[in-house]
């Protein structure tokens, strides 16, 4: 521990990692041969001569791996880094010079990346975040690539607080692990849109593979001679079984990249560390001072069966995670409801999750009557279109036009009623919780403390049904979580009750 | 549909109108009252102006092109005519309205505004939380004699916007609350 605080405290100018080059060419060199075989396959099948293309191609290859790696090799030499008793800096650019420096005390995240080539290098790559607000990709530090040991020392130097003069903390052990995976959490991965979005997906990559190789029309043609014979429901049948079935495969292949090695522990700081990944390994370090609350999320499908998945509700998180699918405050995957709030309240710190124990308080009735209206005007729309359609271009729609009147509102009232029933807000100890929401519902507990304002909306249509939207600002990284149509009077009265002090000089008695 | 973690739904309507009801028979109904102070009256010149010049460009050009353009005049024309009657009718109205809604105020410990006119925003900040106060002047504003001021905290969300502020006023105020910012400690998240 005093080794490796001393080695991060010294004042010394670093290089990235040399491997960089190494991963580059990998890299570019890959790119290029993977687009470059369907060309050749392309090319010789209009009776190109292989030898000719390939006598073009290769050394077209070697000169663009080569012009990567030396560009690659001048952004290595130009970049420099290094981390002192009180500062992270970095120094970069190759015509345009550019000084970075982050303070050691507004360090709030550090992830930690490697994908397979640079797994296969031995390096990884590390982006320091400030969590400031309004940052952008100015406001971080990225070293890209550093080796693997060295990643994992700043990983546990960086956010730890601990004073290098006090005893090192033990190091946890594989006990102290807030959560781990348990495969068993795989069947709730195929409740969602994925199957249906990957499958189709996965038959259009067969197609555009087909395509490269000229038998796009081929594939066409055999794939109808065999559903033709079939009777129409079959043929519809063998169609969804065959998307699902795909989109099935690529799901559970996905969330096994995403979420094997999963772990979520403590760590000196105090820091909550996340991580996961089969092949790309990723660690997400988040300071727990940065922790403002946590978000219960229930996707429509997982909530059928009692699941939840969990996000952090904490500054300093990528907003947008570039390079991934799912955001980086993702602290739990979908789990058993009881395991997700027994995480919340570890995560937080607390007996039992405040979004358990919480007694939430349900809107008015006419929260209900804008559901309600919003769906059946929804409804409303598209028949509107395709009785114009209808009217104007063929009378077939028409016959559409009442059939999806009566398909679609069932669903629609159903779930206009379960977006009211989802509305609730309550105090819970040190939280206040809102929920909200029907395709995914969101139970947010946010510490009071953490919350840093109050905005209040009301739109003509509230006004008259006495209903206000109240809005919690934080330094989150979403900005504000939201009490959609409460009470007027009963919304601000809870907002003057979770934070007091603050409203109740601009509040007035009702006469 | 769906499966309710809150148990039954009656339970909780009833919680509801229990809460409720005590609320209004202890007599602490309460809601926000508005801010103290309007902004300054000559916001509504500026606002006229905005609005002015929202619509009289397009319109503009439209004439231009409908005296240019023989083939499509009566179209060109009609255009024109409703952006006109449109832009007419929220130069006069929206200004006013504006003016009636948009309200500040200052204490010790919070800014408060509100916003807006058919869809209305009450914002507060306590002042602890407040990071960063900035005054703009546009030279729209800068000709009447106004000015902006913008409080934002660490939230992405949470800036309060103030339009229309005498500008000496404004510098005033920013003076003010930056004084009060600096002198509380911590980052204010």
């Amino acid at each position: 521990m005093t080794a490796s605080v001393k080695s991060t405290q010294d004042t010394q100018w670093h290089p990235l990692d040399r491997r960089s080059l190494g991963v580059t060419a990998v890299l570019v060199g890959g790119a290029l041969i993977g687009a470059g075989i369907p060309i050749l396959i392309g090319m010789t099948r209009d009776d190109k001569p292989v030898g000719i293309v390939l006598a073009f191609g290769v050394p077209g290859v070697v000169l663009a791996v080569a012009l990567a790696v030396l560009g690659d090799y001048l952004r290595w030499k130009k970049f420099s880094y290094r981390i002192t008793g009180d500062r992270v800096e970095s120094r970069t650019g190759i015509l345009h010079r550019k000084h970075l420096s982050v303070h050691r005390d507004r360090i709030r995240s550090v992830d930690v990346t490697a994908n397979p080539i640079y797994r296969a290098f031995g390096v990884a790559k590390v982006k320091i975040g400030t969590g400031q607000h309004g940052e952008s990709d100015d406001g971080q530090v990225t070293l890209d690539p550093i080796s693997r040991e060295r990643a994992d020392e700043l990983r546990a130097t960086l956010l730890d607080r601990t004073p290098t003069t006090a005893t090192p903390t033990a190091v946890p052990t594989s006990d102290d692990a807030i959560a781990t995976l348990d495969w068993k959490w795989i069947r709730y991965a195929p409740l969602s849109v994925w199957p249906v979005l990957l499958g189709a997906a996965a038959i259009g990559v067969v197609f555009k593979v087909a395509d490269w190789f000229g038998a796009q029309d081929t594939v066409l043609h055999r794939a109808w001679e065999f559903i033709r014979d079939l009777p129409l429901w079959q043929a519809i049948l063998l169609l969804v079984v065959v998307v699902l079935g795909v989109g099935l495969i690529c799901t559970l292949g996905l969330y096994v990249e995403m979420w094997s090695n999963y772990r979520l522990e403590r760590e000196p700081g105090p820091t909550l560390r996340l991580q996961r990944g089969f092949l790309t390994k990723r660690s997400v370090s988040l300071e727990e001072r940065r922790l403002r609350g946590i978000e219960v999320v229930e996707p429509l499908g997982a909530r059928f069966v009692g699941a939840a998945r969990l996000e952090a509700v904490a500054t300093g998180l990528a907003k947008k995670a570039e390079d991934e699918k799912v955001a980086s405050r993702m602290l739990l995957p979908e789990a058993p409801l009881e395991v997700a709030h027994a995480v919340a309240a570890d995560v937080l710190r607390e007996q039992v999750a405040p979004t358990e124990t919480v007694r939430l308080i349900a809107h008015p009735a006419a929260a209900r009557g804008r559901r309600l209206r919003w769906a059946l005007a929804g409804v409303a729309a598209v028949v509107v279109v395709l009785v114009v359609l209808g009217l104007t271009v063929t009378p077939v729609l028409l016959h559409i036009a009442w059939i999806s009147a009566i398909v679609l509102t069932p669903p629609a009232v159903l779930a206009a009623r379960d977006a009211y029933r989802n509305l609730g807000h309550g105090l819970s100890g040190d939280y206040a919780v809102t929920r909200h929401g029907v395709l995914a519902r969101r139970t947010v507990a946010l510490r009071r403390n953490g919350i840093i304002g109050w905005t209040v909306r009301q739109t003509p249509f509230q006004r008259r049904a006495g209903l206000i939207t109240l809005a919690a600002t934080t330094a989150a990284v979403k900005g504000a979580y939201e009490f959609l149509d409460m009470d007027a009077h009963e919304g601000v009265a809870f907002a003057d009750d979770a934070l007091p002090d603050v409203l109740s000089q601009f509040l007035e008695p009702v006469d | 549909m769906g499966i309710d973690l809150r148990g039954d739904a009656g339970v909780v309507a009833l919680i509801h109108a229990v809460r409720v009801t005590t609320a209004t028979i202890g007599g602490d109904a309460v809601r926000l009252r508005p801010p103290r102070n309007r902004v300054d009256p000559r916001a509504v010149r500026w606002w006229t102006a905005q609005e002015l010049l929202s619509f009289v460009p397009i319109v503009l050009v439209l004439a231009v092109l409908a005296m240019l353009i023989p083939g499509a005049r009566q179209w060109l024309w009609l255009s024109a005519g409703v952006i006109t009657v449109l832009g007419l009718a929220s130069t006069l109205i929206l200004p006013r309205w504006r003016y009636r809604v948009h309200r500040w105020e200052v204490t010790d410990d919070a800014v408060y505004s509100r916003t807006g006119w058919l869809w209305q925003e009450w914002r507060i900040a306590p002042m602890s939380r407040i990071q960063t106060v900035d005054s703009a002047r546009g030279p729209l504003q800068r000709s009447f004699g106004l000015a902006s001021i913008t409080v934002t905290t660490a939230s992405a969300k949470g800036a309060i916007v103030i339009d229309g502020l005498d500008h000496e006023l404004a510098a005033d105020l920013v003076q003010q609350l930056t004084e009060v910012t600096q002198a509380t400690p911590g980052d204010a998240t």
